[in-house]
């Protein structure tokens, strides 16, 4: 094929605007990737000269911030497992079972769920999670999120669950399994990938929260880490640059690891009913 | 192995009754088919009797005991289902093996029972692969060899061999027969595929719109079919149906009807009553029982040729007698047959089937 001169011309100038703007938007990225390796890193994108891991020191030198990402790592796993098993047997049930009404309490559930997690909340959730003597816990956090993501954990992992034929479940009865062993044996396993996309969805839903941890936790033992990047600001209110890119490269470690781990374990592809 | 009983089964799904009154026996050691078009009830009653699906009212016994009401796991029974229903997880021999690990059989032994299932099914040597990892022909015998691998007392079967291609249904339909024959096991078969009925069953209970038409062995459904929905059902192609007037002529039965030269029949009090209810009554004969004939001859249908289609070591002969009834000859050549634009069809008395104006069989003389 041959292009004509104007055409030609056309493509280059578009394929340079793309060029442009994708390097606008790389630009972010690039500074995240260079600034926690650079002693003197500033907002402005600069490469690290000379290249140092000095920034990771000094973080891990700091056990606040590390205890935080503990702390993280506690609320975010605790969520996730609550989320986790919760949606699963709700789901499989609201699936499987007759109830009439059930596709009510669904969408029901999902549009309160929004309600929950938001600020409009905030006050009412204060005040329960105050009565129930949990403030400054962990279980504040974890439970707050547990019933927060869980409609529409459930709502994706119902979707998911239609899709399985019943036959599954049917021949391990007719084969003389009990529901529970059907269950565990035969529609778990082929389930598993639609918890592992809630489950990292729930992850990162916790991992990356600000306002809920924020206002039910006190002590700064409790804080998880995306409320302890506050911390890496001076006494005058400014951001000490170098600790806070090193930090944020630590916190956003585990969610790209997370999501390599899955991609690899599972490709993010679903499998169910019969593959000719 | 045990027999089975429905007795006045219903299953209805709000206001519809998918299975409507059932009540048959099925002998120990019988080989079921349920036969019927799409969406007759064939599956909703296999998985009344699988547990699957509670009867709205009626009972149903295996072996003599009530089970109506049982869990599937606690009727001994095992079934085939139309789309395997494979783990996906499994390999072949967890697959295979998994009636025998939920009755607790340790692993060694359940292992080398499902590979011995296996190597009867030519599948031994892919106890490691997964599902996806097999044909669909492969899949078909796993699934098989799942229900075969511990002694049932009922074995179902649900249209297992539909998603076969033509090759692999006649393979695997005639493996079932020695099977049958082997084992001599109690069985229920659904099919819509009246061959597959015929090959296989002892006795076939032909279904229409939730009732049971006719349950009689195969035999007596080709020989003696009680509707004209089973005589049109049963029968590769299915019995020619021709509308006719009927009347009483000097003690003999006329038949008059487009086409069709007919000598007078014997009258039998049954066709005397059918008669008195209305004088239209429908003339039955089966492809294979027409030959061509001389034209003006008796016992004849005459009509202009619609299809001329050669097989191999038979021909279908289609006339068409108008607003497209047609009427089929097999006619068993093979040779090219060379037909004029208008042909004749001739069949011999003992041949025709008599059907009265609501589609009921006129028993012949002697029925
Ligand atoms: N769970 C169900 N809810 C509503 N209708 C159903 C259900 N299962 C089957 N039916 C209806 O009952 C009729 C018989 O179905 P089925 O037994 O599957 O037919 P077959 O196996 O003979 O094709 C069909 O009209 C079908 O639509
Ligand atoms: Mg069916």
């Amino acid at each position: 094929m041959k292009l004509t001169i104007p055409a030609f011309v056309g493509r280059i100038a578009f394929s340079a605007l793309a060029a442009l703007i994708g390097a606008i938007f790389a630009l972010p990225l690039l500074w995240f990737l260079f600034a926690p390796f650079n002693a003197r890193a500033e907002l402005g994108l600069a490469l690290p000269d000379p290249w140092t891991l000095n920034n990771f020191v000094t973080v891990f030198g700091n056990s606040y911030a590390v205890q935080a990402l503990w702390n993280s790592f506690i609320q975010a796993v605790g969520g996730v497992i609550l989320v986790g098993a919760a949606a699963t047997l709700a789901a499989y049930a609201l699936s499987r079972s007759s109830i009439p009404g059930k596709g009510a309490v669904t969408y029901i559930l999902l549009l309160f769920s929004s309600v929950v997690s938001g600020s409009a909340a905030m006050v009412p959730i204060f005040l329960i999670v105050s009565a129930a003597g949990l403030m400054d816990t962990h279980l504040a956090v974890i439970l707050t999120f547990a019933g927060g993501l869980l409609p529409t954990a459930m709502f994706i992992l119902r979707d998911f669950i239609d899709s399985i034929p019943k036959s599954y479940e049917e021949s391990a009865m007719v084969a003389g399994a009990s529901p529970v062993q059907a269950f565990f044996d035969v529609a778990l396993p082929v389930i598993r990938p639609g918890i592992v996309v809630v489950v990292v969805w729930g992850f990162v839903n916790i991992w990356g929260s600000f306002l809920i941890p924020f206002i039910l936790l006190r002590s700064d033992s409790n804080m998880p880490a995306s409320v302890a990047i506050y911390s890496f600001y001076s006494e005058a209110g400014t951001p000490i640059v170098t600790l806070l890119a090193a930090y944020s490269l630590i916190y956003s470690l585990p969610v790209i690891v997370l999501y390599l781990f899955v991609s690899w374990k599972f490709g993010f592809r679903f499998f169910g009913g019969i593959k000719a | 192995m045990a027999s089975v009983e429905f007795k006045n089964v219903t299953k209805s799904f709000g206001e519809f009754k998918a299975v409507a009154d059932v009540s048959f026996d099925i002998g120990d050691g019988e080989f079921v088919c349920l036969l019927g078009p799409s969406g007759c009830g064939k599956t909703t009653s296999l998985r009344m009797l699988a547990g699957l699906e509670t009867p709205t009212s009626g009972k149903i016994l295996i072996g003599g005991e009530e089970v109506t009401h049982l869990h599937p796991k606690d009727r001994n029974i095992a079934m085939v289902f139309q789309d395997y229903a494979l783990y996906p997880h499994m390999n072949l021999a967890d697959n295979i093996a998994y009636p025998l690990k939920v009755r607790g059989e340790p692993v060694a032994q359940r292992h080398g029972r499902a590979k011995e299932v296996a190597d009867v099914l030519k599948i031994g040597h892919l106890m490691d692969r997964l599902p996806s990892q097999i044909s669909g022909g492969q899949q078909q015998r796993t699934s098989l060899a799942r229900a075969l691998v511990y002694p049932a007392k009922v074995y179902l079967f649900d249209e297992p061999l539909s998603n076969l291609d033509a090759k692999l249904r006649l393979e695997a339909r005639g493996f079932l027969n020695h099977l049958q024959r082997d084992m001599g096991m109690t069985a229920v078969y659904v099919t819509h595929d009246q061959a597959e009925a015929m090959a296989l069953a002892t006795r076939i209970a032909v279904m229409d719109q939730g009732h049971i038409v006719q349950f009689a062995s195969p035999i007596e459904i080709y020989r003696r079919p009680a509707t004209t929905f089973v005589a049109n059902f049963v029968g590769n192609p299915p019995m020619n149906l021709v509308e006719v007037e009927g009347a009483q002529v000097d003690g003999k039965l006329v038949l008059k009807a487009e086409g069709l030269t007919i000598a007078g029949l014997a009258m039998t009090d049954a066709i005397g009553k059918a008669l008195t209810a209305s004088g239209k009554l429908t003339l039955g004969v089966r492809p294979e029982h027409l030959g061509i004939a001389a034209a003006g001859a008796v016992n004849t249908i005459t009509a202009p040729l619609f299809a001329n289609e050669n097989m191999g070591p038979e021909s279908l002969v289609t006339v068409d007698r108008g607003d497209s009834a047609r009427v089929t000859a097999r006619i068993f050549t093979d040779d090219h047959l060379d037909l004029s634009k208008v042909v004749t069809l001739g069949f011999s008395a003992e041949h025709v089937h008599l059907f009265d104006s609501a589609g009921k069989r006129i028993p012949a003389l002697g029925e």
